[in-house]
C-alpha cells in the first residue's frame, strides 16, 4: 500500500470523530490485553522465556548473513526454490513471474504483512490474476476495499453488522439470498465461499512467522487453519517473508512460538502452527508440487548494526498496538501504512524516511507500556526518542516547536531568569484561567477543548520559598 | 542527619508549590535536613524528550552542579526523577568523565515516595484523610523507577483513608509532557477514558505522583461535571489538603 503517514495528524482527526470506529476500538481494547495476562499468569517461567526469546532473536541478527545463507542451502535441499528481493518491486516482478509459469489465473492468499507491505495483491491484479484473501479478517477487509488495521487482527476496526452488510452486497451474485448476522452464521458463510477459492486455485502465497536455518523450514501459525488449506491446495506454494525471521533451529523457533501466541492473543498456541519444508515429495498423499520463498530485504539491510537493528527482533505479535493507549484511540488506519501503534512509529519512518513519517515517533507519550509487553524486549520508547533527536538534527518537524523549544532551554539555563519569569507567570496564568481568559491564549484551544486548565495557585515556589527563607533568618 | 537536595520541578513550581511544602515537611518528618538549590530550573525533559540533546546535555550540568553537595536528590515526579536517574548517564555516553559523574549523581536520586519508604525506612503515612481514594500510577515512575507499591504502603498508613484500584490503572492519562500540546485530541481521548475509569471506581478522591498527570486528570474530570477532589500524593501524607484540590476555576469562580 502506498504510504500517506504524512497526512497522520488529518487522519488522527478522522479517526477520532468516527463514532463507529471508536467504538470498535473500546470493544477490543480490553480483550487482548485480558487475555494476555491471563496467558502469562498461568506461565510463571515467563520471564525466563522471554529473555531467551530475546537473546535467540539477538543472535539471529548479529549472524544474520550466515544463518540466511545456511537457510537458503537447507532450503534448496529440500527442493524449496529461493528467492532473494531487494525491494518490494523486485518480490512483486518474482512472484508475477512464478504465476505465470504457472499458468496461473487464481492465487489465494494466507494473511501476509510483507505482502501488504508491497502491495502485492495490487501487482497480481495488474497481472490479470484473481486474488482471494483467506484469512477471515483480511477477506472482510478485501471486500470492503480497505487496508489492514492491525497486524494480527487486520479487519478490529469493522463491527458485526458492517460485516455482514458487505458480506450481503458480495455473496448476491453467489446466489446467496439472506443475510447472515451471527458470529457462527458469518464464519459459516465464508467458510463455504472460501471452499471454492481452495479447490479452484492455481497459486496459494502465505508469509511465514520465522524461518528454520538448521532445518530450511518455514513455520506458520493461524487459528483458521487457512494457512495449511492454502499451502497444500494449490499446485505451487509460494512464501513470501522478509529477511530477519530468519532463527537457527527448531528448537529457537518453538521458544519464540511460547511467546508469540501469548503476547499475541493470549494462546498457549495457536490453532495450526505449521512447518513446511519444501514441496511434496515423492510419498506425499499432498502438497504442492513447487515450492518458492521470497525472502525480501526493502530497508532491513540498512538497519542492521545500526542504531535501530533490535528493532528487527520483533515478531509481529501486536502486543504493543494492543496496549498502546494512542493506538486504542485512533486504531491503525490513522498510522497511514502497513505497520502501526508502536512497532509501527519505529519500523515506519526507519522503512520509508523520517520526511515521510515522522510525526508517528512524536505521537507517543513515552509510557513504557509497549516495551514493557513486547516478548523481545525492543526498546520502542527509546527508539522514538532518538528518532526524534535525528528529526531535529535533520532540521524537519515544526519550525514553530523548535523555536519555542529553544526559547524554553535557554529560560532553563538561566536559572536567575527563569524563577523572574515563574514568579510573573504563576500569578498571570492564575488571572487567565479565573477570568476565562485562557482560551484566548493562542496554541492553548484545542489543548482546553476538552479539559479545563487547572488553575495554579498563583505564586512559585521558589518565591514563596524565598520570602519564607528571609523570614526564618531575619 | 542526611542533607536531601529537594527538585521542585518545573510544574511544581508554577502549579503547585503546596506539592513541594508537603515534600518538605515529609522529608523533615523522616529525619531528614532538606535544602533547596536555588539554581534548579527543570530537569530537561521537554528538550530530551523532543530531540534536544545538547539543550539537554547543558540543564543536566546545571540540575548536576545545583545539587553536587547534596547527599539525595529527592523529587515529588515519577518521570523528573527518572530523567535525573535514568536519562542523565545516557546524555553523556560519549565523554568517559562526564558519565561517571552522572553516574555517580543518578544513584544519589529518588522519587519522594521511594526515597521515604526504601532508604528513610517510612513503613507507612501517619495522618489523617477521609474517603475513598484512587491512586494513579504514573507511567514513569511505574515502569522506570517501578514506583507502585511504596504510595500505596504509605497511603495505607493514613486512617480515615480508603484505597481503591482502578481499571486500566496501568494505562497513560494522556498528559506525556509536551505530547498533550502537540496532538491534544488525541491526548484529550486518552484523559477521557482514565476520568471514565477514576469516575467509575466511586472514589472521591485521585491521588497520584505525577503533577502532570493531575493536572491532565483534574482537567478532564472538571469537563465531565465530576466532583471527584484531585490531590498529589505528598500532600495527602503531609496533611496539606486543607487548600482548595487541584483543578481549574471554572467550578468555582
Amino acid at each position: 500500500m502506498k504510504p500517506v503517514v504524512h497526512d497522520f495528524p488529518h487522519r488522527a482527526a478522522t479517526a477520532l470523530a468516527d463514532e463507529q470506529l471508536q467504538g470498535a476500538l473500546r470493544q477490543a481494547r480490553g480483550g487482548f490485553v485480558d487475555k494476555r495476562r491471563k496467558a502469562l499468569e498461568a506461565l510463571p517461567e515467563y520471564p525466563q522465556i522471554r529473555a531467551a526469546a530475546a537473546d535467540i532473536r539477538a543472535h539471529s541478527l548479529a549472524h544474520l548473513d550466515f544463518y540466511l545463507e545456511r537457510f537458503a542451502e537447507r532450503a534448496e535441499a529440500c527442493g524449496t526454490r529461493v528467492h532473494w528481493a531487494r525491494d518490494g518491486a523486485e518480490a512483486r516482478q518474482i512472484i508475477t513471474d512464478i504465476c505465470r509459469e504457472a499458468d496461473a489465473r487464481k492465487v489465494i492468499k494466507g494473511k501476509t504483512m510483507v505482502g501488504e507491505e508491497i502491495d502485492i495483491n495490487g501487482a497480481l491484479e495488474e497481472a490479470n490474476l484473481e486474488v482471494l484473501e483467506t484469512d477471515l479478517g483480511e477477506y472482510i477487509i478485501q471486500l470492503a476495499k480497505e487496508t489492514p488495521s492491525h497486524i494480527i487482527a487486520p479487519a478490529v476496526h469493522k463491527n458485526r453488522a458492517q460485516i455482514s452488510s458487505l458480506f450481503a452486497r458480495a455473496h448476491e451474485k453467489l446466489g446467496y439470498k439472506e443475510a447472515v448476522t451471527g458470529i457462527a452464521e458469518i464464519v459459516g458463510r465464508a467458510r463455504e465461499v472460501l471452499r471454492q477459492g481452495f479447490l479452484q486455485a492455481d497459486v496459494g502465497i502465505t508469509g511465514a512467522n520465522f524461518l528454520v536455518a538448521e532445518t530450511g523450514s518455514m513455520v506458520l501459525v493461524t487459528n483458521e487453519g487457512n494457512g495449511d488449506l492454502t499451502s497444500s491446495l494449490p499446485d505451487t506454494h509460494i512464501v513470501l517473508t522478509s529477511i530477519e525471521k530468519v532463527v537457527p533451529t527448531l528448537d529457537d523457533a518453538t521458544t519464540l512460538l511460547r511467546v508469540l501466541a501469548r503476547s499475541a492473543t493470549g494462546q498457549p498456541i495457536t490453532s495450526y502452527t505449521s512447518f513446511y519444508t519444501g514441496p511434496r515429495r515423492a510419498d506425499d498423499a499432498d502438497g504442492p508440487s513447487e515450492m518458492h520463498v521470497v525472502l525480501l530485504d526493502n530497508g532491513r539491510s540498512r538497519m542492521l548494526g545500526g542504531d535501530y537493528a533490535e528493532m528487527l527482533r520483533c515478531i509481529r505479535c501486536g502486543a504493543c498496538l494492543n496496549h498502546c493507549p494512542v493506538y486504542g484511540s485512533l486504531g491503525g488506519h490513522a498510522y497511514g501504512w502497513v505497520y502501526p501503534g508502536p512497532m509501527g512509529a519505529v519500523l515506519s519512518p526507519l522503512l520509508l524516511g523520517l520526511p515521510e513519517a515522522a510525526h508517528l515517533p512524536n505521537a507517543c507519550t513515552l509510557n513504557g507500556h509497549c516495551a514493557e509487553v513486547c516478548p523481545v524486549g525492543i526498546p520502542l520508547p527509546d527508539m522514538s526518542r532518538k528518532l526524534r533527536q535525528e528529526e531535529q538534527a535533520e532540521g524537519l518537524g515544526s519550525r514553530r516547536d523548535r523555536a519555542l523549544l529553544k526559547v524554553w532551554s535557554y529560560v532553563a539555563r538561566h536559572p536567575r531568569l527563569y524563577h523572574g519569569l515563574a514568579g510573573c507567570a504563576a500569578p498571570l496564568l492564575r488571572w487567565l484561567c479565573r477570568s476565562g481568559m485562557i482560551h484566548f491564549v493562542p496554541g492553548l484551544g484545542t489543548l482546553l477543548a476538552a479539559r479545563a486548565c487547572p488553575a495554579p495557585e498563583g505564586h512559585s515556589f521558589h518565591r514563596l520559598w524565598q520570602k519564607k527563607s528571609a523570614e526564618r533568618t531575619s | 542527619m542526611p542533607k536531601v537536595g529537594l527538585f521542585v520541578t518545573c510544574l511544581v513550581d508554577l502549579f503547585r508549590p503546596n506539592v513541594a511544602f508537603s515534600a518538605i515537611r515529609l522529608l523533615e518528618q523522616a529525619g531528614c535536613e532538606v535544602v533547596v538549590p536555588e539554581a534548579q530550573t527543570c530537569c530537561g525533559q521537554p528538550a530530551y524528550n523532543n530531540g534536544h540533546s545538547r539543550d539537554t546535555r547543558a540543564i543536566a550540568r546545571q540540575v548536576m552542579t545545583a545539587f553536587a553537595d547534596c547527599e539525595y536528590v529527592v523529587a515529588p515526579s515519577g518521570s523528573c526523577a527518572a530523567m535525573l536517574r535514568l536519562h542523565y548517564p545516557r546524555l553523556f555516553t560519549m565523554d568517559a568523565r562526564e558519565q561517571a559523574k552522572a553516574n555517580a549523581f543518578a544513584e544519589r536520586c529518588w522519587e519522594l515516595s521511594s526515597f521515604l519508604v526504601e532508604i528513610c525506612g517510612l513503613e507507612a503515612g501517619s495522618g489523617h484523610y477521609v474517603g475513598k481514594v484512587a491512586y494513579h500510577d504514573g507511567c514513569s515512575g511505574l515502569r522506570e523507577l517501578q514506583v507502585r507499591h511504596q504510595p500505596r504502603q504509605l497511603l495505607g498508613g493514613i486512617s480515615g483513608l480508603k484505597l481503591c484500584e482502578v481499571a486500566d490503572g496501568e494505562s497513560c492519562c494522556g498528559f506525556g509532557g509536551t505530547f498533550c500540546v502537540k496532538y491534544p485530541q488525541i491526548s484529550a481521548r486518552m484523559a477521557d477514558d482514565k476520568a471514565k475509569n477514576l469516575i467509575a471506581t466511586g472514589a472521591e478522591t485521585v491521588v497520584a505522583g505525577e503533577l502532570g498527570c493531575l493536572l491532565n486528570i483534574a482537567g478532564r474530570l472538571e469537563r465531565l461535571g465530576s466532583e471527584i477532589r484531585v490531590y498529589h500524593l505528598a500532600e495527602v501524607l503531609a496533611g496539606r489538603t486543607d487548600v482548595a484540590p487541584i483543578a481549574g476555576l471554572e467550578s468555582d469562580s
